[in-house]
């Protein structure tokens, strides 16, 4: 378990970040808080031969919860999130989900830029962001843009985000109603075996607009716009849940592993979501 | 002379046996003072790890180490072919097998070793490593032992004549070229007879899965060669650091007196660490090649991939019974898997260690074990895992049987146990297999077991639980686990317990010093059990000194007597014993002493707590502290000075703790997910030493059992790929998953050992197992469960109640 060698770069801005990596192209990668990075080098599944860590260059640590956005710097640590107590009132989905992830030793470490960036179809934060419509700033030699989080997964460990580019801050719309993140792993530290995020709004015994994501089920995190279509407008009654589940399981396509087979993963991933429309639904 | 103290408080001092004394170990532990090997830094120490092969069987046809000799700081890599002048491409299993220290022309599991590469440090052998370029060509894999004894593909070329013939094993005839050994036990004849005829049969089979131990510190040495005075220093994570320099010295020709062998701090073993590793050898000749010290540590994936695994035995039984549920014989055949080599850890003429347990608590007139050794393409090993010899899979086969003849009789699980326990008056019991059990009183532990935790208002919430559950008013079932285990711990009597041909003896030297404190050292190593507190308990209460001024040192094979190590629990048993004996030689000759002192005649004094005294005069006495320090500056007239003992403890029998486990247990059937919400543990080890480090050991086993329950295996492809390589698949709990335990005990003191003591550390894993695997299979006994195998991790769970129509 040791890596190939590799150069430690440590630049103190942005640009010599993306000067770092513009010279060397994709034998260049930044390193976050490195709890999906290094794990990789050292199995050697991924070589990096010039290796930028990005914890002095400043300006990606802040929460900014302002009236109907929040945005969340790219080296905020889940620790933080977990943390932030307007965070937590503004939007506790993201407290719920950061909980589950891992244990708090990698908490303190792994970062939310670094978790939405990685690719791995494991990480829980996709498809948190993609529940919550977020959109990723990324810069790059040509300036900055904006991807949505919904648009930015291709497959796994390929995103929008090109080489050259790094991730900035995630910006989320003010999440409305009830939420619920649910998960299933078999212990601590682990990725989920099903994973649902969930957010309701409500309108008396209505439901009028529901987001719904699934993570570890696909090759990428899975927005289901049709699992949330098949709430609105109902009361989320047992036909409307029935409705969602179905819709959901059309857009997953899990593949059998230590965690089991593709029957048991597509029947835990309705169970992981029904139990998250039900506890959402019941805080909206 | 007056005393100012009461007798209570001379008690109180000694921190003898009895007493939750504090490890003194933990200090240094738990500030990270710990020495452990891979703490050990030499001058100019090299490295040195493997190629391994990611093949699980294949041809090898070239090994091309050009490159990897051009890294920078890359010494040597070594081959087979380097080290078959010096006869050490292959070496001698404990099972009596051989196997490649280095790929000799084919590898048979993932993870073999193929080369040996040694540079300046370890990451300069890191990339050697990846610039060995080896050509294999793949073969035929055969991960299923009942395939690889009907398959044409021979594993062991090595092990077949150039006719084709199949020579004897170590253990006797052979029938297959993928076959190790037949071993049997008991009455075939008259077994299949009352099976036959028996008015209740109950048959299973189940697969008891590969596991791990996983030790957190994972194997590895340090080898140093001393090329000036011919001297070998071998640090190593050794279970048995003086069989260790018994073997290194007959492999390597080296004498046994110019070899030293240390074991340092050990991070856990488990029974990982008892066998002799490649590593050993390499690191060992690496260091006589280069006359540097060579250090190898395993890392994680090395460990679980190719150091010891334990279990994986398949084992079908039949039980039988009257109608009332009387047992009346039972049957049990294992296919035991031992992959590429069979380097099982087991005394020489117990190929299935002491499977033939398998009887447990019950006292069964006839019964009958056959087992079944197979060659496949896996990993070597078949450690005991935190437990005697195979004893946990014994257990675990009949407390399943035990189960599944309850189901058959449609019988409460814990009333078929208590009527078929052998009796407290029936002991010393000869078992139908052949052990001889020296106590027991399973009676009274179960009945305290079942009053403790309510075991009938359980089973009546259970039952309410499944009405609730067909009404549809919850999703989750209650499951009751029970489980009564003996163990067979302690080898061993020298007669019949033997490794390499070392009688499993143990031993204990003292050296009382002049001031009144005292050096005991012994032939086990501690891992973690807290030998240097318990055993300078054990001392304390037999010659009379301070726990606290006795100093406990094991594990340098240059200082300590000559034992056979810590693992099957036989530390207490054996060296513990040794340790009373060694201190009772003290006390003899301390008695003497005293006599001559208050002058009087050696038997007008006698012992107590801490000093002798005169009988009848207890006002005259001379205190332990003072003897020590005359039997240091007085002329004794027909005494020697000084003040010393040795024992070699050669125990009569073995010792046999027993305990009664229930576990109880939530089961959502919509996800596979386990919830336990209870876990009662009663054990009786015999005389307990410290009940804190016995409550310690207790807790460590049971996590260890629901870890291998619930979720922890080695699994393999079809390809041969271990699936499980690391801990994220490779089930290791932590606090989170772990339930709270009640611990609880009786005490039947073993009577043929000195103190009375049986051994504690392996028991929760030996009924822990049974007893997690119970709940959750009788969760589901309603539903018409029989029998599923372990591991019950979520998605075989869910697959449990999916098959029984749960989810419809
Ligand atoms: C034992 C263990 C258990 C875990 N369990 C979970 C879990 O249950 N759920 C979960 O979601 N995660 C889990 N993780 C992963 C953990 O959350 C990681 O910390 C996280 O995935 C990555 O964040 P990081 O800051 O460590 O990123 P790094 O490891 O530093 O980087 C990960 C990848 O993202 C890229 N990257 C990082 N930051 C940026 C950026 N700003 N711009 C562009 N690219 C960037 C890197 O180049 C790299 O390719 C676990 C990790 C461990 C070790």
């Amino acid at each position: 378990m040791i890596p190939a060698a590799f150069e430690y770069h440590r630049p103190q801005d942005m640009a010599g970040v993306l000067a770092v990596l513009e010279e060397h192209g994709d034998d260049a990668r930044v390193m976050a808080g490195g709890h999906s990075l290094i794990p990789m080098m050292k199995l050697r599944m991924a070589e990096v031969p010039h290796l930028i860590d990005l914890q002095d260059v400043g300006g990606m640590s802040d929460i900014d919860v302002r009236a109907d956005s929040i945005v969340i710097g790219a080296m905020v640590t889940q620790a933080e999130i977990i943390d932030h107590a307007e965070l937590a009132d503004a939007a506790p989905i993201l407290r719920e989900a950061a909980l589950q992830i891992a244990d708090p030793q990698v908490r303190y470490m792994g970062t939310v830029g670094g978790n939405v960036a990685n690719g791995d179809p494991g990480n829980d934060m996709p498809g948190l962001m993609q529940c919550l419509n977020a959109v990723f700033t990324v810069v790059g030699p040509d300036g900055e843009r904006d991807i949505p989080a919904r648009e930015f997964y291709e497959a796994a460990y390929m995103t929008a985000r090109e080489d050259e580019e790094v991730l900035t801050a995630v910006t989320i719309p003010a999440p409305k109603g009830g939420y619920a993140y649910e998960k299933q792993k078999r212990k601590i530290g682990d990725y989920a075996t099903a994973a649902a995020a969930v957010q309701i709004v409500r309108d008396g015994s209505n439901c009028v607009s529901a987001s719904i994501a699934m993570t570890n089920l696909s090759d990428t995190p899975v927005y289901s716009e049709n699992a949330g279509a098949a709430l609105v407008g109902t009361s989320v009654d047992a036909a409307a849940l029935g409705a969602a589940v179905a819709a959901m399981l059309d857009d997953i396509d899990p593949t059998e592993d230590n965690r089991g087979p593709v029957a048991f993963k597509n029947h835990v991933a309705g169970v992981i979501l029904r139990r998250a429309i039900e506890r959402a639904w019941s805080r909206a | 002379m007056k005393d100012d103290i009461s007798r209570e408080e001379r008690v109180d001092n000694l921190k003898g046996m009895g007493c939750s004394r504090k490890r003194v170990e933990d200090a240094r532990f738990t500030q990270g003072k710990g020495n452990y090997v891979d703490d050990i830094k030499l001058d100019g120490m090299l490295f040195g790890d493997f190629v391994r092969s990611p093949y699980a069987h294949a041809r090898i046809k070239n090994i091309d180490t050009a490159a990897a000799l051009e890294v920078p700081g890359v010494l040597a890599v070594l081959t087979a072919a380097d080290l078959e002048p010096l006869g050490l491409h292959w070496m001698p299993t404990l099972a009596g097998d051989k196997q490649m220290v280095l790929a000799d022309g084919k590898v048979l599991f993932q993870g073999q070793e193929v080369a040996y590469v040694v540079a300046e440090d370890r990451y300069a052998t890191a990339d050697g490593i990846e610039a060995v370029e080896v050509e294999y060509e793949e073969l035929p894999v055969i991960v299923n032992p009942f395939e690889a004894l009907k398959s044409d593909v021979v594993l062991r070329e090595d092990l077949v004549g150039e006719d084709g013939s199949i020579p004897d094993g170590a253990h006797g005839p052979r029938k297959h070229p993928n076959h190790i050994f037949t071993w049997d036990a008991g009455d075939k004849g008259t077994t299949e007879e009352v099976i036959a005829n028996a008015e209740v049969v109950a048959s299973e089979s189940m697969y008891y899965h590969r596991t791990h131990p996983c030790p957190l510190e994972t194997c590895g040495c340090v080898a140093s060669m001393d090329k000036v005075n011919g001297k070998l220093t071998l640090w190593g994570t050794f279970q048995a650091p003086h069989a260790i320099r018994t073997v290194v010295s007959l492999i390597s020709g080296i004498e046994e007196h110019n070899i030293r062998v240390i074991s340092p701090d050990i991070g856990g073993g488990f029974g990982n660490k008892v066998g002799a590793y490649p590593g050993y050898v390499c690191s060992v000749v690496a260091s006589i090649v280069t006359g540097k010290p060579v250090k190898w540590i395993e890392d994680r994936m090395d460990n679980l991939m190719t150091t010891a695994f334990a279990r994986d035995y398949h084992m079908t039984g039949k039980i039988s019974a009257t109608k009332d549920g009387k047992i009346t014989g039972l049957h049990c055949h294992v296919t035991a898997d031992h992959g590429g080599f069979d380097a099982c850890a087991d005394p020489t003429k117990f190929p299935a260690g002491f499977m033939n347990i398998c009887t447990g608590s019950y006292d069964i007139p006839t019964a009958y074990l056959e087992v079944d050794g197979v060659y496949t393409n896996k990993a070597p090993g078949g450690v005991s895992y935190r437990c005697s010899f195979r004893v946990t899979e014994a257990v675990y086969f009949i407390e399943r049987m035990i189960e599944v003849l309850a189901i058959e009789l449609n019988m409460d699980a814990a009333e078929l146990r208590r009527i078929n326990f052998i009796k407290k008056e029936q002991f010393p019991y000869t078992a139908a297999l052949g052990w001889e059990y020296d106590s027991g009183d399973y009676h009274t532990a179960w009945d305290k077991a079942l009053k403790t935790v309510d075991y009938d208002g359980l089973r009546a919430e259970q039952a309410q639980r499944v009405e609730d559950f067909k009404a549809g008013k919850t999703r989750k079932l209650m499951g009751i686990g029970l489980s009564f285990f003996t163990e067979i711990v302690g080898a061993g009597p020298v007669k019949n317990c033997d490794i390499l041909g070392l009688g499993m003896f143990d031993s204990c030297e003292i050296r009382i010093h002049p001031t009144g404190s005292a050096i005991a050292r012994l032939g086990t190593i501690s891992q973690g059990q807290g030998h240097a507190t318990t055993f300078a308990q054990i001392l304390a209460s037999e010659i009379g000194l301070p726990a606290d001024s006795i100093t406990i040192e094991e594990g340098d094979t240059d200082t300590a007597p000559y034992g056979l190590g810590t693992y099957g629990s036989r530390s207490t048993p054996v060296a513990g014993a040794a340790t009373a004996m060694a201190g009772r030689k003290i006390r003899a000759k301390a008695q003497m002493i005293a006599a001559y002192l208050l002058e009087v005649h050696d038997n007008d004094v006698e012992f107590d707590v801490d000093r002798f005294v005169v009988k009848g005069a207890p006002e005259k006495f001379k205190t332990m502290k003072e003897i020590a320090f005359a039997a240091y500056n007085q002329a004794i007239p027909g005494i020697e000075p000084g003040l010393e003992a040795v024992s070699y403890y050669d125990p009569p029998n073995m010792t046999y703790p027993f305990g009664a486990y229930v576990c109880v247990m939530d089961i959502d059937v919509d996800t596979g997910v386990p919830e336990i919400r209870r876990f009662y543990a009663l054990d009786d080890c015999g005389t307990r030493i410290n009940p804190m480090i016995i409550e310690g050991q207790v807790h460590g086993g049971l996590t260890e059992a629901l870890a291998v329950a619930l979720g922890q295996e080695i699994a393999y492809d079809d390809m041969g790929n271990v699936k499980t390589g690391t801990l994220m698949d490779f089930f290791l709990p932590t606090a989170w998953e772990v339930p709270n335990y009640e611990t609880d005990y009786t005490v039947t003191p073993s009577p043929h050992h000195p103190i009375g003591a049986k051994g504690v550390g392996e028991s929760p894993h030996v009924g822990g197992v049974p007893c997690f695997s119970n709940a959750v299979q009788d969760a589901f006994r309603p539903f018409g469960n029989r029998h599923t195998n372990m591991p019950h991790d979520h998605w075989r769970i869910w697959r449990t109640a999916n098959e029984l129509g749960l989810h419809d």
